[in-house]
């Protein structure tokens, strides 16, 4: 699972897609989730740092995870090829 | 390290040049009190979901309502609608206020009674009055209000056997400019119709033509039809007194004043276009001072406001059971508050806020309660805050015909709360439960075990 390599984050929380200019918004925890998918964490690493900042367990952010990367999913934000 | 709040993670694409049907999303509030009391320890105490009624809002409606028109004209009297919401701890607060009762049934007739309603205090409406109610109304000297012929007839028949004569009023409908045109209940003015009823009845010598009725429909938005309908209802008086001598005690222009809530398909929202008490006072008491209506035999005016009262006071309290993705990539939240108890929700796009702080960041969301049904939808698209399983929300101002239009449907209908005026909560409606649910069904002996 890769985000498309030429996404482009702001600290502000814009996400930009320059293959189909198409910007987005993001809240804290989807950003914190995006940098990792952008350094190539993969999910037990991913699972474990936003477990370690925030009050929820593992089996608990699992749920969100999945529904967001299906959002991604949807809005053509994952790499497949990779 | 103290951990942070979890949020879910969202992501929502920027449509840019296409605002939202109201322009810019309001921010939502979230609402963690009802009459001081906390959602989450209310709906420990008394389960969820959980109606929660304020007396203090339902009181100071009703005298803002009876202001408005008793500072504009000398003779002013509410009746309570019965069908709006007739849990007998609200009609008891209304009664206290000073509201007679007006009821359509013979159920709600005897509700009026059992509340103790002394029975002149009763306005019986309605196309479906038995023999028996008109009857008893008679006897008991409540107010009859005639819908058809049939019933004009019948009642000859009950002032023989009664003895004496029914206390009555017609009711009346008409042309007043709006669309939809009530035709169906009464007589119609414009072509007659009212007029010859009026004469039948004085003719007959056997009932008291106390009053006049309309009820020109329901959340009517524009204040002007009642002036038009209060007019022609004037000119029937005027008409009566001129021809028999005699005159006409009340004029009764029953219900139909909007509340705040917002129609489905509405640009702006209720609580921008709802006229106020005051706009609607203004319409009907300029158009009954300003009549041919002798200034001594000004009548009585009666309102039978229903949803405009109680609306803002009821709030519908639930829980979140489950977040969903549909295969649309639209985000659906199936909550434990389906339109079993939120009828209104076919007509009002509810105003619903979570009950704790949460997030800003919100999500095009499909409402949904927890019947295996596909009607089942509280709010079609609303832009509302991630919330996770197990939070609450609060949806405002449904106190009108959802304690009574509800459905028992597969779910136990929940406690009704009333928190007083010293913000005491007082359970008004018990849950329902099993032995509730099966006490009037009655089994053949043949069918009485399931023979597995
Ligand atoms: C005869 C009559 N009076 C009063 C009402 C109350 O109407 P509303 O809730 O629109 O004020 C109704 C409602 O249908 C009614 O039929």
């Amino acid at each position: 699972m890769r985000l498309k390599k030429n996404i482009a984050i702001s600290d502000s929380g814009f996400l930009f897609d320059p293959s189909t200019g198409e910007s987005f918004t993001v809240n804290e925890t989807a950003q914190e989730i995006l940098k990792l998918l952008k350094e190539g964490k993969d999910y037990d690493e991913i699972a474990g740092h936003i477990t370690s900042l925030y009050d929820i367990d593992r089996a608990g952010f699992e749920r969100y995870y999945q529904d967001f990367l299906e959002m991604l999913n949807h809005y053509h934000l994952i790499d497949h090829a990779g | 390290m103290e951990k942070r709040t979890f949020e879910p993670p969202v992501i929502k694409r920027l449509n840019a040049g296409m605002p939202s049907k109201f322009g810019m999303t309001p921010r939502i509030e979230p609402m963690p009190e009802v009459e001081g009391l906390k959602v989450s320890e209310l709906l420990k105490e008394f389960g969820s979901p959980l109606y929660v009624l304020s007396e203090r809002t339902l009181r100071n409606t009703y005298r803002d309502a009876y202001q408005a028109f008793s500072t504009r004209y000398p003779k002013v009297q509410l009746a309570w609608s019965y069908k709006t919401n007739y849990l007998a701890a609200v009609c008891n607060a209304f009664h206290q206020e000073g509201a007679w009762a007006e009821v359509v049934s013979g159920f709600e007739y005897h509700k009026a009674l059992k509340n103790g309603v002394p029975p002149q205090y009763i306005i019986f409406n309605g196309p479906s009055k038995t023999y028996e109610d008109l009857l008893l109304a008679t006897r008991n000297g409540s107010l009859i209000h005639i819908d058809h012929f049939d019933e004009l007839y019948m009642l000859l028949e009950v002032s023989d056997e009664a003895g004496t004569k029914p206390k009555v009023a017609i009711r009346v409908n008409m042309d007043t400019g709006i669309y939809p045109r009530w035709d169906r209940f009464g007589f119609n003015y414009d072509n007659g119709e009212a007029w010859e009823a009026i004469n039948r009845i004085m003719l007959s010598g056997k009932m008291d033509l106390a009053g006049l009725h309309t009820h020109i429909g329901t959340y009517i938005l524009t204040p002007q039809a009642y002036r038009i309908a209060a007019s022609k209802l004037a000119d029937l008086a005027v008409n009566t007194e001129r021809k028999y001598g005699h005159v006409i005690r009340y004029i009764d222009m029953g219900g139909g004043f909007a509340s705040k809530n917002t129609l489905k398909g509405a640009y702006v929202p209720g609580t921008d276009s709802a006229p106020s008490f005051d706009d609607y006072a203004d319409a009907i008491t300029g158009a009954l001072v300003n009549s041919a209506i002798k200034p001594e035999h000004l009548p009585l005016l009666i309102l039978e406001t229903g949803r405009a009262l109680i609306d803002d006071a009821g709030y519908l309290l639930g829980t979140v059971i489950a977040n969903k993705r549909l295969a649309s990539g639209r985000r659906a939240l199936i909550t434990d508050v389906g339109v079993n108890l939120l009828f209104t929700s076919f007509w009002y796009e509810h105003q619903i806020v979570p009950a704790e702080n949460s997030s800003q960041h919100t999500e095009d969301t499909t409402i949904y309660g927890p019947l295996c049904m596909n009607i089942d939808v509280l709010r079609a698209a609303i832009d509302f805050p991630l919330l996770k399983k197990g939070d609450t929300f609060v949806i405002k101002r449904i106190g009108a015909y959802n304690m009574t239009q509800w459905l028992q449907f597969i779910e136990y209908r929940p406690n009704v709360l009333m928190i007083d005026t010293d913000g005491k909560p007082h359970i008004i409606r018990k849950r329902e439960d099993l032995d509730y649910m099966t006490r009037q069904e009655v089994l053949p002996e043949h069918l009485k075990n399931a023979g597995l």
